[in-house]
């Protein structure tokens, strides 16, 4: 099998996969990475969303081919000590239920809020109806979005 | 304490202590039933035995208390919820409490499932008594160090104190009441000497969780462990002819390709029964591999020859036949009160509805799987089921293997809604690792999960209400499903006792599709039909539709039936609650309103939905609940399970739409099959009515009065009833959404 080098939250890291394999799959079977969840395979769920060059991307549809050149961050990588203000406003607001969406969530919201630090609750709304719940713990997601931004800024 | 006359539990009140090795008590016990005389308690941690006791607590020297607690956790939030009780009762601070997730060893589980809501309306009662009979033996021995009476004592925050005002840790007497006998008559604590319960206790693995730490069943890996994907009959009513290999082991780390289903037939033909199997008797084309993504490769590069060995079932052949149940074929009566017949006939007007819901797929976000390490010696299970002992026993079962050598681990369960209670993954995982000698996951993609599911089933309700000098005199509801019908004390629900001439009949269709629970079953789409009727009858009596079920209620108040288990008094109450608190019928010009109301899982619900439009659409803005489940043992924990209840209840009622054609499912993966999503939900606003009865469900009630509060809402706004779910098909039927 090829090997590539990706830069994985900071660290570059040597894998051997195929060059079809998608990053989700790369990140948990072969890396480890198990915060970074799969959910659809499809891009329609949004569990399995890390950063790439800082932007939310759905890693089951990002083949390990194409990424040597690029900064992946994943929630492993978010923070240091699971500080980063979104993850603390997760826990402040007690959000998850189950919580196997979670993880993809808070990664499109802090690269949302990166982006937009001070989000109106309906651009909220449209930049986390890409991420399912299937808890339904939206009310919760939502406010803990806005607690967020009021801690980052 | 006032004690619902149904929550009263028998329960001998055995726990046994030991002294660890390491320093410390531990403390064994059992929910519900007392440990074997002869059990004996481990003295190391590493060794806690789950055969005699199914649950353990550890306080250490340093009085640092741990609870071992192998409830299933599937996001109803018991994994925080139960240790409250405990802690409340050993009085402990919750900050020097840890809870560890308790290792099955199946063979004398009682309650390890999560199902029905029931885990805390069980626990309530056991899991203080087991707190409170510790303490007790930690108070015995401070009494015996200090020589003074125990009754002398008092002991809170993890800390004894004497009459002198001397003090001893919890930690310092561990040892001591180890040794001790364990107390009988146990008092516990008043409901307003509680520092724990009702307090706002964050999810136990919040940092976990949002930090992507493994906990999920597919986050196991086991050393030598191989992947496996399963290509089953991609249509109900089909079995597997022959498959050709050679494309998927071109695969790169594909390792092999077998087949699996001599071990379900011969269960299935030796008469074995057990309500967590729901299996094809097909084969079924397993490929193993090195990785996940090679599984899925290989899955897709395989090409198999299907055989019909049933009839192909299809939507419109449901339609028809659930139709002709609804026209009186073959019914069985639930319940029957006073002289129906006699009612209808003598009636000022008759009025009947037709309300019609389709299979609807569970879609947890982690998909099915298992892991499975089957050797001669024994047998290792982990991931997440809801129904851990019953999975065990099938295994052991379907592979003659002594039940004792079975070994099963729970692991968090990323969602069940019901579809976690049936371990065929569980019995796919062990027979695929029983063929090839290897520690094995079986994975599941969406396409897997969503198109061999186990389906709520499509459900039909026909209701007929007599309406006489103002008044309903006489009710009559026809329930027609796939499958299988309402159960237990379902038929006894309102508005049993609150009308005098009341039947209820049920008939199902035998369909080879598999369907099963799916959060609060029956009534999940019953409440729907019922409170949509009751709004239509108070319109046709001009009736407030919330006055005309606090009318009906008066009625059930006094009931001496014993099968009624819904409170009139109760729902009473929190109808007037969500009355008060949705400022009903009190909104402002452009806001339209909806009430619905519903008991189920021993918790009483009401809710009410506003909605406003907004260029031409309806935007459900706000819903607001009330809820009484006697004690709140975790508000937050609480709050949470009533607002994903009633998001989930909305989003099914609104979008939910699952079909098949010709034995095949119409939707695979969410591109076809729509959830609701963050921009399409109302606020939630949960009210709990305050009252000191023990605890009752909470992970389903919340859900079934939400669709009935929409579709009254929605006519309410545009003068137009739905029928039929999903309600965005009839909206846009109509011209509502232009």
């Amino acid at each position: 099998m090829p090997n590539y080098t990706l830069n994985i939250n900071g660290k570059k890291v040597a894998v051997s996969a195929d060059e079809d394999t998608p990053l989700l799959w790369v990140l948990r079977d072969e890396l480890d990475l198990v915060g970074t969840k799969f959910g659809c395979g499809i891009a329609q769920c949004g569990a399995c969303t890390v950063h790439v060059n800082g932007i939310a991307t759905r890693s089951c549809q990002m083949q390990v081919s194409i990424l040597e050149d690029v900064k992946i961050t994943t929630i492993e990588g978010l923070s240091k000590d699971g500080k980063h203000p979104v993850q603390e406003a997760w826990k402040e607001i007690d959000v998850p239920q189950c919580g196997y969406c979670q993880t993809g969530q808070i990664m499109t919201a802090s690269a949302f809020l990166a982006e937009n630090k001070r989000p109106s609750g309906e651009e909220i709304r449209e930049a986390m109806k890409g991420n399912i719940c299937r808890c339904a713990s939206y009310n919760r997601i939502e406010k803990a979005v806005l607690v967020a931004s009021e801690k980052m800024s | 304490m006032k004690l619902h006359k149904k929550d009263n539990f028998s329960r001998r009140n055995f726990l046994k202590t030991s002294v660890l090795a390491g320093g410390g008590m531990l403390i064994g016990f059992n929910l519900l039933t007392a440990c074997k005389l002869e059990a004996k308690m481990p003295v190391d941690i590493a060794n806690l035995n789950f055969n005699d006791f199914n649950a353990f607590i550890k306080i250490s020297q340093e009085g640092y208390v741990t609870i071992f607690s192998p409830n299933p956790e599937i996001g109803q939030g018991v994994k925080t919820s139960m240790p409250m009780l405990i802690a409340e009762e050993l009085d402990v601070e919750w900050k020097n409490v840890t809870v560890a997730q308790g290792v099955l060893d199946t063979n004398n589980y009682t309650r390890q499932v999560a199902g029905g809501s029931q885990s805390i309306r069980f626990g309530w009662d056991a899991l203080r008594q087991t707190g409170a009979t510790a303490k007790q033996m930690l108070v015995n021995a401070a009494a015996v160090k200090w020589n003074v009476a125990a009754s002398t004592l008092k002991a809170s925050k993890g800390i004894i104190t004497n009459q002198n005002g001397e003090t001893l840790g919890y930690g310092e007497v561990v040892t001591a009441a180890a040794l001790l006998e364990v107390p009988e008559n146990i008092t516990l604590k008043e409901v307003k000497e509680f520092t724990i319960i009702g307090q706002e206790i964050v999810n136990v693995d919040i940092d976990k969780i949002i930090t992507g730490k493994p906990l999920f069943g597919l986050d196991y890996k086991a050393e030598g462990m191989v992947i496996a994907t399963v290509l089953r009959p991609p249509s109900f009513g089909q079995k597997l002819i022959s498959f050709d290999a050679s494309e998927a082991k071109k695969v790169k780390g594909v390792i092999d390709v077998i087949t699996i289903g001599d071990k379900v037939r011969k269960y299935a033909e030796a008469g074995k029964n057990n309500w967590t199997v729901k299996l094809s008797k097909s084969d079924k084309v397993v490929v193993i591999a090195a990785n996940t993504w090679a599984a899925i490769k290989g899955k897709k590069a395989l090409a198999a020859v299907w055989e019909n060995e049933g009839q192909l079932e299809s939507t419109e052949d449901h339609e028809k036949a659930l139709m002709d149940i609804l026209e009186g074929k073959n019914l069985n009566t639930n319940r029957e009160d006073g002289a129906v017949e006699n009612a209808f006939s003598t009636a000022d007007k008759v009025i009947e509805k037709t309300y019609h819901s389709p299979f609807l797929p569970h879609n947890c976000m982690e998909p099915m799987n298992f892991y499975a390490n089957v050797t001669a010696a024994k047998i290792h299970l982990v991931g997440p089921v809801q129904t851990p002992e019953y999975a065990a026993k099938v295994v052991a079962d379907l592979l003659e293997f002594d039940l004792d050598k079975i070994h099963l681990e729970m692991t968090r369960m990323g969602g069940g809604f019901g579809r976690r209670l049936y371990g065929d993954f569980v019995y796919e995982a062990a027979e695929i690792s029983n063929l090839i000698k290897k520690p094995v996951k079986l994975v599941s993609t969406r396409e897997d999960d969503m198109t061999a599911g186990i389906y709520k089933p499509a459900v039909k309700y026909r209701i007929k209400a007599a309406l006489k000098d103002g008044k309903v005199t006489g009710y009559h509801l026809i329930e027609a499903a796939v499958g299988s019908n309402m159960y237990g004390s379902i038929p006894n629900f309102f508005p049993a006792g609150c009308i005098p001439n009341y039947k209820v009949q049920t008939g199902n269709y035998k369909s080879n599709i598999t369907t099963g629970a799916w959060r609060a079953p029956y009534t999940n789409f019953l409440a729907f039909a019922e409170q949509s009727f009751f709004d239509e009858l108070a319109i046709e009596l001009n009736i407030d539709a919330i006055q005309l079920r606090l009318d009906l209620l008066q009625n059930v108040k006094n009931t001496t039936d014993d099968r009624i288990e819904y409170s009139g008094q109760r729902m009473e109450d929190t109808i007037k609650l969500v009355r008060e608190k949705a400022g009903w019928g009190k909104t402002k010009a452009g806001v339209y309103q909806g009430f619905s109301a519903y008991y189920s899982h021993n918790t009483h619900v009401a809710e009410v939905a506003d909605i406003e439009i907004k260029d031409g659409l309806p935007i459900i803005k706000k819903v607001t609940v009330a809820v009484d489940c006697g004690i709140v043992v975790n508000p937050t924990g609480a709050r949470n399970q009533v607002e994903g209840g009633v998001l989930d209840g909305i989003g099914h009622a609104m979008y939910g739409d699952f079909s098949f054609k010709d034995g095949q499912p119409s939707d695979s993966n969410f591109d076809g099959y729509r959830l609701i999503r963050m921009n399409e939900t109302p606020k939630v606003e949960v009210h709990f009515v305050q009252n000191n009865n023990s605890p009752t469900g909470l992970g389903e009630p919340g859900l079934p009065p939400a669709g009935g509060a929409v579709a009254n809402a929605m006519n309410a706004a545009f003068g137009k009833r739905i029928y039929r779910q999903p309600f965005i098909k009839e909206l846009n039927k109509s011209s509502i959404l232009g």
